[in-house]
């Protein structure tokens, strides 16, 4: 955050409270309401946190009380609980390693071929008419209702968890990448041209540099997704991972272990979340640079 | 020989009904050396003539020649600066300046010489548009004024014959733009480059311009010529000089006439009554 902002506003902001005020004899209007306004870090930081204990204390208060039955809600203690035996009792770690393995494998997959067609599609316009429409009309199609062809075309090992994880971001991450790349401002395309540049260049020293931030989010948000599809794809004939251990709670109602294995996904997506934006930070710092 | 010579130049935009002529018959001969200034009400067709010119545009009829060859798409003897976002965020202002020399047209059949000489060349401008200071800084961390000083070092890196420039100081603020009308004319004297300017601000289009050239919409074309009767050395003092404020009328007179807009007194008036 810019800390000059947020020691050179408050004093503004409060010279045209103290008038309003003063002459219409109004409620102090607080800074924190101001039409995106800013906020300094420890504020944010503490509405961050409420936010965050908030749900997790009414859930604890629910269930300490007793009212709801454990077995449609587990208290957070019966949660933990079952981490700590997930983790000594039932390899969770492999769990873990495993699912990780799988989405990133299905994105990874992704990514290498939805850049170069997305960048196709963003730079040609011939190439956006043959394979667009395509990929709009597919990327509707269910992933889930795929599961019996991949069944029947790539088995049931892991290429089909991948090929499940793959088919659900791909065709999105197509249309994103392309839109990543006609974003490039036509003045920056321009500009080399007239300074001599070959389309071959264009593209290698301009449109993909320029695209560069905007595709990592891409990938960012993608791989958000591909963690949503992990249960999905682990309903074809799995025996490891969170997504199949999340299924086979359900057989047995064991809810405090559904609980675990839908808050462990969270974790992770939000670390692997934050992983990407600090690379982002580190990959591009002329976005972060102080003027 | 004239730097840019335009033959009879045709362009139009779409076809059937909804076809546009944007430039029709278009006859511009620019000698060496020149700058030359265009101005025009809105939808005349100025930017887009300075667009075929730099090969961005494809004319549907007629020749553009630079220096005798036809213009068949952008080249770098004819650098352009934009209005804005040209520039490359990710690079410094220094790499920024010296993007020509990745270019495999402005790296054939270099020696280790000639190498010595352009990164000379990038100190030399980096030093006439003063932007010493800001060498190592981002594109983003500048004021607009000294992004479009960027944008011109970059554009004379490889030394053009002819810059073409299109509003390139539109979107900054009155001051900033007198300052960047006296670098502008000391830097291309200097270079001896040939100038095509687009501009809709007649004060800027006399003052930078040794002639102007005006264009009138529907369809755009060139309307009339004026020689500045300015001495080729300019200085601010000319602004109110008989001779630069007479001319600055007619132009203005001649801009309205062409536009086919006009206060509507009547209606106003009419209204005012309504109002009273």
């Amino acid at each position: 955050m810019n800390e000059t902002a947020i020691s050179s506003q408050p004093a503004r902001q409060d010279v045209s409270d103290v008038t309003t005020s003063n002459r219409r004899g109004r409620r102090r209007s607080t800074p924190m309401w101001t039409i995106r306004g800013w906020l300094t870090q420890r504020t944010y930081w503490t509405l961050a946190a409420v936010g965050l204990a908030v749900p997790l204390g009414c859930w604890t208060m629910l269930t300490a009380l007793g009212t709801v039955n454990r077995v449609f809600l587990p208290s957070p203690g019966d949660v933990a609980h079952r981490l700590l035996t997930w983790f000594s009792n039932d390899d969770l770690v492999a769990d873990i390693g495993i699912s990780c393995f799988r989405v990133i494998a299905g994105w990874a997959l992704s990514a290498v071929l939805a850049l170069p067609l997305g960048l196709l599609i963003g730079t040609f316009r011939t190439v956006q008419a043959l394979l667009e429409p395509l990929t709009d009309f597919v990327r509707y199609m269910p992933a889930v209702a795929f599961i019996p062809l991949v069944m029947l075309w790539v088995g049931i090992d892991e290429g089909a968890k991948v090929a499940i994880i793959f088919i659900g971001t791909f065709f999105q991450m197509v249309l994103m990448v392309a839109e990543d790349v006609r974003r490039v401002p036509m003045a920056q395309i321009e500009a080399a041209q007239t300074l001599g540049a070959s389309r071959a260049e264009v593209i290698e020293k301009v449109i993909i540099p320029s695209s560069k931030p905007a595709l990592l989010d891409t990938l960012r948000i993608t791989m958000g997704w591909a963690w949503t599809y992990l249960v999905v794809a682990e309903l074809v004939a799995a025996n490891s991972g969170l997504g199949y251990a999340i299924i086979k709670a359900q057989r047995f109602l064991q809810t405090d272990k559904i609980f675990a294995g839908i808050l462990l996904i969270g974790v992770i997506g939000l670390g692997m979340d934050q992983a990407f934006r600090l690379l982002h930070r580190l990959a591009f710092p002329y976005l972060y640079a102080r003027s | 020989m004239n730097a840019i010579s335009c033959r009879a130049v045709h362009k139009v935009f779409g076809t059937g009904v909804r076809k546009v002529t944007a430039l029709e018959n278009i006859c511009l001969d620019i000698r060496e050396g020149e700058f030359v200034t265009l101005v025009g009400a809105s939808g005349c067709g100025k930017s887009t003539l300075l667009r075929t010119v730099a090969g961005l545009e494809v004319h549907s009829a007629g020749e553009i020649y630079a220096y005798g060859s036809p213009v068949r798409g952008p080249g770098a003897e004819r650098a352009m600066v934009f209005q804005n976002y040209s520039l490359y965020p990710w690079l410094t202002v220094m790499a920024n300046i010296k993007f020509p020399r990745q270019l495999a047209a402005h790296i054939r059949n270099r020696t280790s010489a000639e190498v010595e000489v352009a990164s000379g060349r990038a100190d030399a401008l980096l030093q006439l548009m003063g932007l010493e200071q800001v060498a190592d800084a981002y594109p983003s961390q500048l004021s607009g004024g000294m992004q479009q000083r960027v944008a011109i070092a970059r554009a004379l890196m490889a030394r053009p014959r002819i810059l073409l420039m299109d509003e390139p100081f539109g979107a900054l603020d009155a001051q900033t733009r007198e300052v960047m009308h006296d670098l502008i004319l000391h830097v291309c004297a200097l270079e001896r480059c040939t100038v095509l300017f687009v501009t809709h601000d007649v004060e800027e289009a006399i003052y930078l311009g040794q002639r102007v050239v005006l264009m009138a919409p529907r369809p755009g074309r060139i309307d009339s010529t004026y020689e500045v009767p300015l001495p080729s050395s300019r200085a601010v003092e000319m602004k109110h000089s008989a001779q630069f404020l007479a001319l600055k009328s007619q132009v203005v007179e001649r801009i309205r006439d062409t536009s086919g807009l006009r206060t509507d007194l009547e209606l106003l008036q009419r209204l005012a009554k309504r109002a009273g």
